[in-house]
């Protein structure tokens, strides 16, 4: 029997949690790009985590696929190499039934000499709603959104920001935890080369999280001091007492320059082990933004436990992508100054 | 809606009484329909739906002696409407499998007949039905779409410049349908 305390129980969800459909309250972010979780407020990225929460209810359908962008297309333009932030992207528009198309740019007429500026005004000549571009340089993705009046997402530029992982990270770490707010989370390992730990700082810290960054000090960046985040060069004392670890990946290609010793020291003192992880809360988890580096930043035995959230990483990508592309191109086109 | 100025007030149409008997009558009636509540399932639109599909289960699992599942639907992303305005999306939950039931479909309004139009593609996705009734507490008229409700709790006719106010006590504090002027 459907019991009156679960009528009501289920009311009282709803009421909570749903604004209404006929009356005024809609949910637009107030911008035409994403392009960093510097700029955004805490507003902002709250409404992106609660969308992302419903898409993720579409993920374990059978049938995947929405109509709501159907007609929209969307354009993934990426200067670096990538799979899960590409694939994830493209999931994320086909679900939502947009249509999407990848330039390789290998393969490009990048290739043959054409300028940034260019292959974007050519691209946009064709029309697209979004553009999803990751460049090696810091603040391409800025510059092409101040080209045009289509929406850009920044899928990752040089050292600056990845603001698709910083979300999809506090999405993960807000599941596991049931809050943000108050938690302390260390970001362990290449931070100076790393725009994911940019990212998630600047989104956790506007969360009311204590970001803590831990690693040698010369893969800490010149303007650490100024970050609101405090700074661990030992990673027993870095990891101690913490909610969530979050390693990042040692990007081997960056380190001819002779950061550190040797890649063995490097595991050596900052790796992670499950005996350092003991030093962490007792329901501590851990996270890395893939591809991972076994053996060397994370221990396979770690990667592989049951608190290490990388696979929930993955799938929580595509949730918060939809609800990127879905706040940015479900209202409709952009009326709202760039 | 709460905030309506004094004027805009053209009176009650049900009260919470009229309401049960309504909602009373269509239990009956769909359970008459079908022969009885064995492959039924209730599921209502989100956001007034969804009490309204509740007590709708409820009624029916007394009358029937069985217990009837309930869903709660949400439409947000199969709206033709979201060009211009962008409602926030809600969860669907729907605990059981469509696939061969007869599905009841609940909502507090009929009006143009879209948001009708959009709950059936989205229902489809879940499954394939093996039929979809249609159940309302008030159909207002002024139908875009060739659909048309199976149980009707109040037919009420309005001019497209009148509001259709259904309060419920789930989410509104009170049962009751009221006619407003809309706001000019």
């Amino acid at each position: 029997m459907t019991s009156l305390e679960q009528i009501n129980e289920a009311t009282e969800k709803l009421v909570a949690a749903e604004p209404t459909h006929d009356g005024a309250k809609t949910s637009r972010l107030k911008r035409k790009d994403i392009l960093g979780l510097q700029e955004m407020t805490a507003e902002e990225i709250e409404l992106i985590l609660q969308t992302a929460i419903s898409f993720k209810d579409l993920l374990g359908r059978q049938i995947k696929k929405v109509p709501t962008l159907r007609g929209r297309s969307v354009i993934t333009l990426f200067y670096e190499a990538s799979t899960r932030t590409r694939t994830s992207f493209e999931i994320a528009a086909k679900i939502l039934s947009a249509d999407t198309s990848s330039i390789a740019v290998a393969s490009s007429s990048v290739a043959k000499g054409e300028s940034f500026k260019d292959t974007i005004l050519t691209l946009r000549a064709m029309k697209p709603d979004v553009f999803i571009i990751r460049h090696g340089a810091s603040g391409a993705p800025h510059f092409a959104a101040s080209l045009m009046p289509e929406s850009v997402i920044n899928a990752g530029d040089g050292m600056h920001e990845h603001p698709s992982q910083g979300l999809l990270d506090m999405l993960t770490i807000l599941e596991a935890k049931g809050r943000l707010d108050g938690l302390t989370v260390a970001i362990v390992g290449d931070i100076l080369h790393s725009r994911v730990a940019r990212s998630n700082l600047w989104g956790l810290t506007k969360m009311g999280a204590k970001v803590r960054l831990v690693g040698p000090k010369t893969l800490m960046p010149p303007e650490v001091d100024k970050l609101p985040v405090e700074v661990y060069t030992d990673i027993e004392e870095g990891i101690r007492g913490v909610d969530v670890v979050n390693v990042l990946r040692i990007q081997l290609e960056r380190m001819q320059k002779g950061l550190f010793p040797s890649i063995r020291e490097y595991s050596k003192f900052f790796g992670i082990t499950r005996d350092r992880l003991k030093l962490a809360k007792d329901d501590a988890i851990v996270m890395h933004p893939g591809p991972m580096n076994r053996g060397v930043e994370i221990m396979p035995d770690v990667a592989d436990s049951e608190i290490s959230m990388v696979e929930t990483q993955v799938t929580n990508g595509v949730a918060v992508r939809m609800a990127l592309l879905y706040l940015l191109l479900g209202g409709g086109p952009a009326d709202v100054a760039a | 809606m709460a905030n309506n100025p004094p004027n805009g007030h053209s009176g009650q149409v049900m009260d919470s009484d009229d309401m049960r008997r309504a909602l009373t009558r269509i239990a009956h009636e769909i359970i008459e329909r079908n022969k009885g509540a064995e492959k039924l399932a209730i599921i209502g639109i989100r956001r007034k739906g969804a009490p309204l599909a509740y007590r709708l289960a409820e009624l029916i699992g007394r009358i029937e002696g069985a217990k009837v599942p309930v869903g709660v639907l949400d439409i947000t992303l199969y709206r033709d409407d979201i060009a211009t305005r962008q409602p926030a999306v809600g969860t669907t939950d729907i605990p059981f499998e469509v696939t061969g039931r007869v599905i009841v479909l609940v909502d507090e309004v009929i009006y143009t007949g879209r948001t009708i139009r959009s709950a059936l593609d989205a229902l489809m996705d879940h499954g394939r039905p093996a039929a979809i009734q249609l159940a309302v507490l008030v159909d207002r008229g002024h139908r875009e779409l060739p659909i048309r409700p199976d149980y009707v709790g109040k037919n009420i006719p309005t001019s497209r410049s009148e509001m259709v106010d259904v309060q419920l006590t789930e989410i509104d504090g009170a049962d009751r349908v009221c006619i407003r002027k809309q706001r000019a």
